[in-house]
């Protein structure tokens, strides 16, 4: 085993364990720090990826503003961070049954698929990932378009959040 | 390889050598220099931190004329120590539901979010951890591990005191985090990388004088990032006691105070690094590897001065007028600023240099004083409105 593969079982185990207890634990608050465990995990997995700038804007994004949003959403609106309830519904078993469909679809698609087995070609030393992408996402031949409608959602989202919040006199 | 310009890579070439020597497997002869090299920067930091308590005393005793620590040791140097020794043996209490895993957390979070800042700093050319070319997004990403640390102790510690401080803290700290990276772009865009390496390099000039009013701006976002006065509305002494470390003692709460104090330290290096030209003065850096250390060393403590200056001069600010202060001035700013710095760059590219500097400048200065001219506007519209209500109410 190489080094990366370590590197990447201990991620890949820790994300899972984490992703695991955020549905297990009964603690709101609890689950919200496993999450952002989980987050920290899959920037890891995007590091050893070489995707640096994918996962220290995992970090930025989800652990700084996402996750944080989330506990301080979860405290001004519960009194009680403990859920009383029964951890599981009614519906236990479809959803079971439904993950394990996805999941075995998954697997027999990865399964077929030569990939998985190889190893990763190296970058050349003068590759530049952060020029690509910023490249790409203004370039009209890659990813300018979707790159704008996902910031006009953004502002249209950012409007309709402050016309919800405004105090109309 | 001349020792005084490279010595960390001599004394790991000359440190891989004697591993070889006992038949140690080149892969973890590096892992191993790795971790050494890792250990020496944590501890010359933490050496580091032990003296900016003193230092933090000093400086503000002066400020407020008076003497400060003189009694142990010369000049009060020994001090700090003393501090720890009594930090070490007091009592380690953990309130009664608190969320004792989480509550632990905290602390180390808090250390570490400022220890891992400095894996991308270039203390002399040939001496850094690693040259990332996010470098910037990185210490935004290290921020956001410390807004994290101070939620979680300002929950786990079951108290409502430092729940509210937390709270305060955070929306302080995640609406400045915006014209801080704002600011970060402007000499990303002057140096064309997001490294802090090449950041430094290309600062033939230094950036203050191309940005004088992102230094401003990012020395505001930064002083609100660490949470000191006039931003300290998540410690409010006097009014939430001491925020979110309330419950912390021993050296719990000693974690909290040495991380606060490397902050502060670890961004005035940030500001003399990216816009004052790091470890370059005239060519000094060039000589010897420890004197680039001794430039940039200097240039971060006069940027740490300047943080302890505010902190003991200014007053504290109300948090409604904080983040409207930020949301309604800075972020707008910090976002034309932003625009025309990118615009004037690419207009003036091929331009001499003291055309590129002096249009930098001069833009400058017009958005600083456009911008200045406009809060003055809205702040007499605002008295105006205000005045005419109370005299409407006193008629009445």
């Amino acid at each position: 085993m190489t080094v990366d593969q370590i590197i990447f079982l201990i991620a890949a185990a820790s994300t899972l364990f984490a992703a695991f207890s955020v549905v297990t634990t009964g603690n709101l608050i609890r689950a919200a720090f496993w999450l952002i465990g989980a987050l920290f995990g899959v920037a890891v997995i995007f590091a050893i990826l070489h995707a640096s700038f994918l996962a220290v804007v995992q970090v930025v994004v989800y652990v700084g503003a996402i996750a944080i949003l989330f506990i301080f959403a979860v405290m001004l609106t519960r009194k009680d961070m403990r859920d009383q309830g029964a951890q599981l519904n009614r519906n236990w078993k479809f959803g079971a049954f439904l993950s394990a469909l996805v999941f075995a679809g998954l697997f027999f698609l990865l399964r077929g698929w030569g990939g998985v087995s190889k190893t990763a070609a190296a970058f050349p030393s003068d590759f530049d990932a952060v020029a690509e992408l910023g490249g790409a996402l203004v370039s009209p031949d890659a990813y300018v378009l979707p790159f704008e409608v996902a910031s006009v959602l953004l502002v249209a989202a950012l409007v309709g959040a402050v016309y919800v919040a405004y105090n109309h006199k | 390889m001349d020792f005084l310009k490279d010595p960390l890579q001599i004394a790991a070439n000359w440190l891989f050598g004697i591993l070889a020597g006992w038949g140690v497997a080149d892969l973890w002869a590096q892992v191993l220099i790795g971790f050494l090299g890792i250990f020496l920067l944590i501890a010359l930091l933490m050496v580091v931190d032990i003296l900016l308590v003193w230092v933090e005393r000093k400086v503000v005793s002066r400020f407020q004329s008076r003497i400060g620590p003189n009694r142990v040791g010369p000049f009060g140097l020994i001090q700090p120590f003393a501090d720890i020794i009594k930090l070490l043996i007091k009592e380690d209490t953990t309130p009664e539901g608190a969320d004792r895993a989480l509550y632990n957390l905290a602390p180390v979070l808090s250390m570490m979010s400022v220890l891992i800042l400095w894996a991308v700093v270039p203390l002399a050319p040939t001496i850094l951890g690693v040259d990332l070319n996010i470098g910037v997004l990185y210490i935004i990403g290290a921020g956001a591990i410390g807004t994290l640390s101070i939620i979680m102790a300002g929950w786990s510690s079951n108290n409502k005191y430092s729940l509210l401080g937390a709270f305060r803290e955070v929306a302080v700290m995640l609406s400045f985090e915006i014209p801080m990276l704002t600011m970060m772009l402007i000499p990303t865009i002057f140096a064309g990388s997001m490294g802090i390496a090449a950041i430094t390099q290309a600062q033939d000039v230094w950036f203050f004088f191309l940005a004088p009013l992102a230094v401003i701006i990012f020395l505001i976002a930064a002083i609100a990032e660490l949470g000191r006065a006039p931003f300290d509305m998540g410690e409010a002494e006097s009014e939430l006691i001491s925020g979110y470390n309330i419950e912390y003692s021993g050296m719990k709460f000693g974690m909290f105070y040495a991380g606060e104090l490397l902050h502060a330290f670890t961004f005035g290096s940030f500001w003399a690094i990216l816009f004052f030209g790091g470890y370059r003065f005239f060519g000094l850096e060039k000589v010897s590897a420890f004197l680039a250390i001794a430039v940039l060393l200097f240039k971060a403590f006069i940027g740490y001065w300047i943080i302890m200056w505010v902190k003991y001069t200014l007053l504290r600010i109300r948090i409604d007028h904080m983040l409207i202060f930020n949301w309604k001035f800075l972020t707008p700013v910090a976002f034309t600023l932003l625009m025309v710095t990118a615009f004037m760059n690419a207009l003036l590219a091929a331009s001499p240099t003291w055309l590129y500097v002096g249009g930098m400048f001069l833009s400058n200065v017009l958005v600083a004083w456009i911008s200045l001219e406009l809060a003055r506007f809205a702040a007499h519209k605002e008295r105006e409105k205000t005045e005419n209500t109370l005299t409407a109410d006193a008629r009445r």
